[in-house]
């Protein structure tokens, strides 16, 4: 939260504070509709396009919007952009719209997007608050297709319908079920664990050669 | 006495704001979508018609060619009344064979399921009172437990051959009687509104086909079918 310059504002909701990975906000699309690839991207880009244009528009009506009604100001404000997109989707892809169901209209319900409004575009100038909602915004699209690669490829074989793994791979079919989510979720959670764990002993040893980083272990 | 300075109480923002932010804020938004709504409903529609015309192939089991036909005045007919807009009036769809064989009708028929209307598609034959096929065309049920109405294939199966009226069993509480649909478990609710969909409509829709079946004799149907 102590960001100032421009590249900490764009970079930091991309992996330090990722919304899926990191902040654990919007688990539900994030397990619930990255069973392909197909259906990550289009729910990756929907959450995008409803994350900026709420930010930019929260921003820039920030002074005239009184306190006591920001919130269902917001709200507002989402839903409209929310129902656009799924007017815009099942106009365009009316397959995947229909493969995403209700998840379009949830993202009113994300509490990233929400989170992001009410902890930083109500109170930061249009262009910090836009950088902001474009590197929340890829962070969760990378988190949705870091979810939906793995789960396309182990429970289907394929990434983006064309066969990646030749030959006589049987599909693990539970990887596109529902467990598969949480299946894949946990893994990624538990790679990203060790990876910061091990950074941070890393810096550890560095900073205190003397090896004071136990006491801090055991505090 | 020397303590904080008592918090001073922000002045109220009046009434009359608060209304008008989310006035302005309600209508600037219904404009938008209004906009919105205008530029995608055309796609939208030419989209449904298209997966209803492959719908209607599925549930007929793929007849050679179908019509339209409308209810009009409680009776069916091929023709509606000069100047009628389609869209008013339900619409029955008739399968054919190559040689104008009727093969049964599709009708489309909605009530309300767990969420919002569940809108079904099945095929029907008059004759032996069995259905082809049932499909789903929308529906906003639970995903994960009710959207199975349409996912779980077992569950769709049952309903090419079954015969009407249909009445819906517990998963394994059937008796085998040719009338019995077996329910999902964990989405009674959806299930038994998909029966209730195909019994209502055929309540309503069966004396219709069965007299405009006797009206119209094969020769009649070859015409009406080219």
């Amino acid at each position: 939260m102590s960001a100032r310059t421009p590249q900490q504002d764009f970079l930091r909701g991309i992996w330090r504070e990722n919304p899926v990975l990191i902040q654990m906000l919007g688990l539900c699309p994030a397990l619930a509709v990255t069973n392909t690839v197909a259906n990550s991207l289009v729910m990756g880009i929907a959450t995008f396009f409803v994350l900026t244009g709420s930010s930019f528009l929260v921003s820039l009506v920030k002074k005239l919007v009184p306190n006591e009604v920001r919130i269902s100001t917001y709200i507002l404000i989402i839903a409209t952009f929310v129902t656009v997109a799924d007017m815009t989707l099942e106009a365009l892809v009316p397959d995947i719209h229909k493969a995403l169901g209700a998840f379009v209209a949830l993202i009113v319900v994300n509490c990233m997007i929400l989170g992001r409004q009410e902890a930083f575009a109500s109170k930061n100038p249009i262009g910090r608050s836009l950088l902001d909602a474009f590197g929340t915004g890829i962070g969760f699209m990378i988190a949705m297709l870091m979810m939906g690669t793995v789960r396309e490829v182990l429970g289907n074989g394929t990434i983006l319908g064309m066969k990646v793994i030749p030959g006589n791979f049987e599909p693990w079919v539970i990887f596109i079920l529902p467990p598969g989510g949480f299946l894949t979720l946990g893994m990624w959670l538990m790679v990203i664990a060790w990876w910061t764990e091990r950074r941070t002993s890393r810096a550890r040893v560095r900073e205190w050669p003397e090896g004071v980083a136990t006491t801090k272990e055991a505090a | 006495m020397s303590g904080p300075p008592p918090i001073q109480p922000k002045p109220d923002v009046p009434a009359w704001r608060l209304l008008a932010t989310l006035g302005i804020a309600g209508a600037a938004a219904g404009f938008l979508l209004v906009f919105v709504f205008q530029l995608t409903a055309p796609i939208i529609e030419r989209n449904k018609a298209e997966r209803l015309a492959a719908a209607v192939q599925e549930v007929l089991r793929a007849p050679h060619h179908y019509d339209t036909l409308y209810v009009v005045d409680e009776t069916l007919t091929a023709a509606l009344p000069s100047g009628a807009n389609p869209a008013d009036y339900q619409q029955v769809y008739r399968g054919l064979t190559e040689d104008g064989t009727p093969v049964g009708y599709a009708i489309a028929s909605g009530e309300p399921g767990f969420q919002d209307i569940v809108r079904v598609i099945f095929g029907y034959d008059p004759g032996t009172d069995a259905l082809l096929g049932m499909k789903v065309l929308e529906s906003k049920e639970t995903p994960g437990l009710g959207d199975k109405i349409e996912k779980d294939s077992a569950f769709v199966n049952q309903f090419d051959g079954v015969l009407a009226p249909l009445e819906g069993v517990k998963a394994r509480e059937g008796t085998g009687d040719p009338h019995e649909i077996d329910m999902i478990t964990g989405a009674t609710i959806s299930s038994r509104t998909v029966i209730k969909v195909i019994n209502n409509a055929l309540a309503r829709l069966e004396p219709l086909l069965d007299s405009y079946t006797a009206s119209a004799p094969a020769a009649l149907a070859r015409e009406a079918g080219q």
